[in-house]
């Protein structure tokens, strides 16, 4: 916990979005260097605590919980108008959007070597899955976003559905966000395809062409005469969701598919769990109880959950088995989770560090994950309902799956991290935003920096080490319990008792010997050069060859 | 049809009950079938192991892609092991049969690794013990080494099923003589030892010299001294014969209460403060007897209280710390955690699976174990004391601590043969009774007696013993280390805030493996030893997953960087070139599951495992569960 005496600086840089503070008494047990370094994008909530009339060491000041675990409590002397002031300063530059002043991300003026905006291109993915083919074509229809406000301009649909008929589909699917392509198996060409709920609603409405457009993405594999879908909600939950005028595909409607529920929990319940798991480790890791106070937060189990779902997902496809496709309420959120943890199970190019850019970049970003909503960027509102840590959970799962799979991971944990602090920052545009459209509106591309700038131009700092390429490998996580861990490194990281895994013991003898085994290629070559030409030259052979090569100094 | 292929239900040389299901797909049959013309599988004995019992045409089930399969073979008692001698050591690739246990196969049970046998009548699940009535369709096994085996019965014939049967209750239940255990028969029959070079094996402790080393090594000679008084056991059976004591203390001292009451040194650290560990004088009621103990004991505290000892600090085990019932109970618990009989249970069980684990409490224990270590080096390192272990017989608990504070403080301890060593000085030399502990006579009434307690010490350590980690573990051994944090036992505040300035100015520094290496004992480091407790269960394994993954890596390229060296070397010594050695030489690097190299691969195909029980209640987040996720304007849709 952060309970620091102290005077509060604010370094307001060009116009900085980062609090600085400065000791005036130092505690003895703190590093002198201290620097504490907070984005502002990150409060959540500033709060006053105390008031003229509080006595006693530190109640009063301000407290300010941030929405990656942390909470900071700074104590203030009383004297002057110093916690005022810091409040006003504090909360007009933490939440712009309700001064109307611009998020920091188009202040930002920081250029780095790597344009991160060129990472994703939507047209250069799909030709990389062999995209458009037979089967599938793409379509602009949606170019100013009029067939759907919330997906991206460009979509791939079956090449037998026409404009027309997408557009008679989207009047019966949640918020116009018909199914299109995700991702195609690159032999067996079973595909994922994502979409929102059917409009069926507490009648049972049908519609043919929704209908018929379901068997023609099923008919673009001849063979296969079911399709499968995967809602991802409980039963329970998409029953009720009828009374909303929502549901899901029946039977009777839809001969040829065959549909389950994956029983993950919506938005509020995610929220509330991570509330708990907060509750565990802060301000003090809930010790003597751990496992059970672990439990109850419920937090792996819903990983569990949608590993699980993700896992059928990617077998179903991999196994060639049918076609899939999933969907939600609105299929802006655990659709999400969904179709791209599975596409991480299948395709090992997302798994590389410009893979995974991208995966987040298509699935996420550009099919209208309401980053501005969960996250509520520079909104002071934080308590709306609209808040959920649903990209933190998936970064979660990818995070266990990583776990699972040390080496089939270009990127490392950092990697990850980095991503969540500045899925919170707002010093990138590239989480800003509800959907393409508003982005495009705001210029984002042309007014901000991408995240990715700033990962891709120091490449080597994300890496892991034991990273091995392996084409056309399925990975599948083992979704139990036995297997999931609390991330400690990310959820308990501020805790001064939980400190940061030291760098990794196999992974620093790991990296002692690949530089060692560079080391020796390049005396090798070098060797080789010196001896070919003239093999008959004793001199270009040293004399003592013990002098020249540097033995492996540690034991093995 | 002895040990001879794979039949299926409706195939098989006797007409099958109908009740039964036939797990065995057509394509298995074929494959199989063509396996068994090129394989005999013979019983491997061991020199003097003998042949008790045998039941043919028995059925091993095993787990496959969730679904049951079964492998037809003979089942064997032979008076070291319960073996199934079956066709399905198949397909074993190098790495896989090369990491084989030579001795004990895949399909061996040593009869002292059983643990507890199920008979199964009717579908009802029933332990077995003494004499039979009725003889069961299947024997269900389970192993300490927490291996659970299914052994079907139906196409047994009934003779041989009450031969076999009987037979592995009664060698694996009824009492034994000492004399009577296999590993006199053994060593009688195979007689071979080889002398090592000493410097390549693990000190035994068994000679005055060896205990002179250790001294040397931890310059403790300078204040200790090895004595022979116990030399033939003449004063304490219990004692070895050769051990170390302060320099000053009169050896006519130790047979005064059969070496109780005896500060006996364990290891000294660099900065001279040393682990002494003593047994508690017996309990008397007398007042005479009282007062001789007493003036006994000053006599002793006064030798090593005056200099050159630092002051010393008595840690009793037996009453501030865990008792041995605690362990056994938590132990108990904890393994049936991992003795899983089918999916159904492992699915079922894995929704509470932490709340399970936390009512066990072995992993507070473990915790507790590392703290006390911990407790026990700030005493040693911080403030410069000599700490006296003090329990009843200086044997269990003793063992324990000293060697979980070697471990941390002695980096030689380590390594293999330090390691090795250590288990010797303390355990075996030391007088840890494993004969009571491991049961291994199996004498009922001498139930209490059995404590898993070398169990803590392996738990909190992984084994280094392991071939495959190589010589200088020490590497690995932070990231091994069980980890915890607890709530503050029996210590006073002073105590404890020492404990928590010396812990937490260690962990602010980076770790050096070569030197002191604590644990982390914070909640949430505390996990369970996967490779251990995991590597039976087919759920649980992660195909080509694991910390093995990244291990097997580190060895590829430690034999990339030996063989690089090598060619260098050659270069130098010879001009010719060696074109021909490409650089494909990288041995291309099998799959493995994270069960490696413990059991084999279980499953063949690569597909996924997926829960198959369902969501826990909710419980107070019912409401929130039902609300939408956005509230939904559907206008006039």
């Amino acid at each position: 916990m952060s309970l620091l005496r102290g005077l509060l600086g604010m370094e307001l840089i060009g116009i900085s979005v980062r609090l600085f503070l400065d000791f005036q008494e130092k505690p003895a047990s703190l590093d002198s260097a201290l620097i504490l370094d907070v984005p502002l994008g990150v409060i959540s909530r500033i709060e006053k605590m105390g008031g003229a009339t509080s006595r006693g060491e530190n109640s009063y000041g301000l407290d300010i919980t941030c929405k990656d675990m942390r909470n900071l409590r700074f104590a203030l002397k009383q004297e002057g108008h110093s916690r005022r002031d810091m409040f006003e300063i504090l909360t007009r530059y933490a939440f712009p959007l309700a001064h109307s002043l611009p998020i920091f991300a188009f202040l930002n003026e920081e250029k780095f070597d790597v344009d991160g905006w060129m990472v994703y291109n939507p047209v250069e993915e799909y030709r990389r899955q062999g995209l458009p083919n037979h089967h599938w074509r793409i379509t602009f229809i949606n170019k100013c976003y009029e067939l759907c406000d919330t997906y991206p301009a460009l979509l791939v649909v079956p090449y037998r559905a026409s404009d027309d008929d997408l557009r008679r589909v989207a009047t019966f699917r949640s918020r116009n966000r018909i199914p299109v392509l995700s991702w195609i198996h690159p032999e067996n060409k079973t595909v994922i395809v994502r979409c929102s709920q059917p409009l069926v609603g507490m009648s049972g409405k049908r519609n043919k062409d929704d209908e018929k457009y379901l068997d023609v993405i099923r008919e673009t594999n001849r063979q296969i005469n079911k399709l499968t879908i995967y809602d991802a909600r409980p039963n329970v939950n998409a029953v009720a969701n009828k009374a909303t005028g929502g549901g899901y595909e029946s039977d009777d409607a839809y001969h040829n598919a065959e549909l389950f529920f994956l029983d993950i929990h919506n938005i509020h319940v995610m929220r509330e769990s991570l509330k708990k798991v907060k509750d565990i480790v802060y301000p003090n890791v809930e010790e003597s109880h751990w496992l059970s106070s672990l439990e109850s937060t419920h937090w792996l189990e819903h990983i569990k959950l949608v590993l699980t779902g993700a896992i059928q997902v990617a077998d179903r496809v991999s196994s060639g088995k049918s076609s899939v496709v999933v969907h939600c309420s609105d299929g802006w959120d655990r659709t999400a989770q969904l179709t791209s943890l599975a596409m991480l199970m299948l395709d090992s190019y997302y798994r590389s560090i410009e893979g995974f850019e991208i995966l987040v970049q298509k699935e996420w970003i550009s099919f209208g994950h309401k980053f501005a909503s969960r996250i509520g960027h520079g909104d002071k509102n934080h308590a709306d309902a609209d808040r959920s840590p649903i990209f933190l959970q998936f970064i979660d799962c990818v995070w266990q799956m990583s776990k699972q799979f040390p080496t089939a991971f270009e990127f490392n944990e950092r990697f990850l991290i980095v991503i969540l602090d500045h899925l919170y920052s707002c010093r990138f545009g590239t989480f800003l935003y509800n959907c393409e459209s508003a982005r495009e509106k705001q210029k984002v591309t042309e007014r901000t920096v991408s995240l990715w700038s700033l990962i891709n131009s120091n490449k080597d700092k994300f890496k892991n080490p034991f990273y091995t390429k392996e084409i056309n490998r399925v990975l599948y996580p083992v979704a139990s319990m036995r297997h999931l861990e609390l991330w400690v490194n990310y959820y308990i990281r501020w805790n001064p008792r939980i400190k940061q895994q030291q760098p990794n013991p196999v992974e620093q003898r790991y990296m002692e010997l690949l530089a060692l085994r560079d080391e020796y290629i390049k005396r090798l070559e070098e060797l080789q050069l010196a001896n070919s030409p003239k093999l008959s030259d004793p001199s270009t052979s040293p004399s003592s060859p013990s002098q020249m090569v540097p033995h492996v100094q540690t034991h093995f | 049809m002895l040990g001879k292929g794979v039949v299926g239900g409706g195939g098989g040389t006797k007409a099958p009950k109908p009740s039964f299901v036939s797990y065995v797909r057509p394509e298995e049959i074929h494959t199989n079938e063509k396996e068994v013309t090129e394989k005999e599988v013979t019983l491997h004995l061991l020199p003097g192991e003998q042949l008790l019992c045998e039941a043919s045409t028995v059925l091993k089930c095993v787990q496959e892609d969730s679904c049951q399969r079964g492998i037809y073979g003979r089942l064997v008692c032979t008076d070291f092991k319960i073996a199934f001698l079956g066709d399905d050591e198949s397909a074993l690739d190098n790495d896989e049969t090369q990491f084989k246990n030579k001795v004990i196969g895949e399909n061996d049970i040593t009869l002292h690794c059983v643990d507890q046998i199920y008979g199964v009548f009717d579908e009802k699940k029933k332990t077995l013990f003494g004499q039979l009535k009725k003889y069961p369709e299947k024997l269900i096994i389970h192993c300490k080494d927490l291996r659970v085996f299914h052994f079907c019965l139906r196409y047994t014939k009934e003779e041989e099923v009450k031969r076999i049967v009987s037979g592995i209750i009664h060698h694996t239940q009824a009492p034994k003589l000492l004399k009577r255990l296999f590993l006199f028969s053994y060593a009688t029959a195979a007689q071979n030892h080889t002398a090592t070079d000493p410097k390549n094996h693990a000190v035994m402790f068994d000679t005055l010299q060896d205990w002179c080393w250790e001294l040397e090594r931890t310059k403790g000679n300078m204040k200790y001294k090895a004595v022979s008084v116990n030399e033939g056991y003449k004063v304490c059976e219990r004692l070895p014969a050769y051990f170390v004591v302060p320099t000053p203390l009169p050896e006519e001292d130790v047979p005064r209460f059969q070496g109780h009451g005896i500060p006996i040194w364990c290891w000294s650290c660099h900065s001279g403060c040393a682990l002494l560990k003593m047994s508690a004088l017996p309990k008397e009621q007398d007042d005479g007897i009282l007062q001789i103990q007493k003036n006994f004991l000053d006599g002793i505290y006064k030798t090593i209280h005056r200099p050159p000892y630092e002051t010393v600090k008595t840690e009793d085990l037996s009453s501030n710390f865990l008792s041995l019932q605690e362990i056994q109970t938590a132990y108990s618990k904890f393994k049936q955690l991992f003795l899983i009989d089918n999916s159904t249970e492992f699915w079922d069980t894995d929704i509470k699976w932490f709340s399970l684990l936390e009512s066990s409490s072995w992993l507070d224990i473990i915790r507790r174990c590392l703290k006390k270590a911990i407790e026990i080096i700030e005493c040693l390192e911080a403030q410069n004391m000599n700490v006296l272990l003090l329990e009843e017989n200086a044997s269990d608990l003793c063992c324990l601590v000293s060697s979980l504070v070697q471990v941390m403080m002695d980096p030689h301890c380590r390594t293999r043969f330090g390691f090795q060593s250590l288990v010797q000085k303390e355990w075996i030399v030391g007088g840890h009774c494993f004969l009571d502990r491991c049961n291994h006579l199996r004498q009922s009434d001498k139930e209490e007696h059995q404590r898993q307690l070398s169990l803590p010490l392996t738990q909190s350590k992984s084994s280094p013993k392991r071939g495959f980690f190589r010589e200088e573990t020490d590497h690995l051994i932070k990231n091994l280390l069980g980890k915890r944090i607890s709530k503050l036992i029996n210590s006073s505040e002073e105590l404890q805030d020492n404990f928590r300035e010396f812990y937490d100015s260690w962990r602010s520094k980076p770790p050096n493996y070569h030197g002191l290496l604590l644990p982390h004992i914070e909640g949430p480091e505390i996990k369970v030893w996967a490779q251990r407790y995991l590597r039976w269960i087919p759920e649980a394994q992660i195909l080509g997953g694991g910390r093995v993954a990244t291990l097997s890596k580190l060895l590829e390229m430690m034999e990339e960087v030996q063989r690089l060296q090598e060619k260098i070397e050659e270069r130098h010594h010879s001009q010719e070139a060696l074109q021909a050695e490409a650089a494909s030489l990288l041995r291309t690097s099998a799959r493995l599951s994270s069960l490696f190299p413990f059991a084999l691969l279980q499953r063949h195909s690569s597909k996924p495992v997926l829960p198959t029980s369902g969501w826990k209640a909710l419980g107070d987040e019912e409401d929130l569960a039902k609300r939408e996720d956005e509230f939904v304007d559907l206008g006039d849709v």
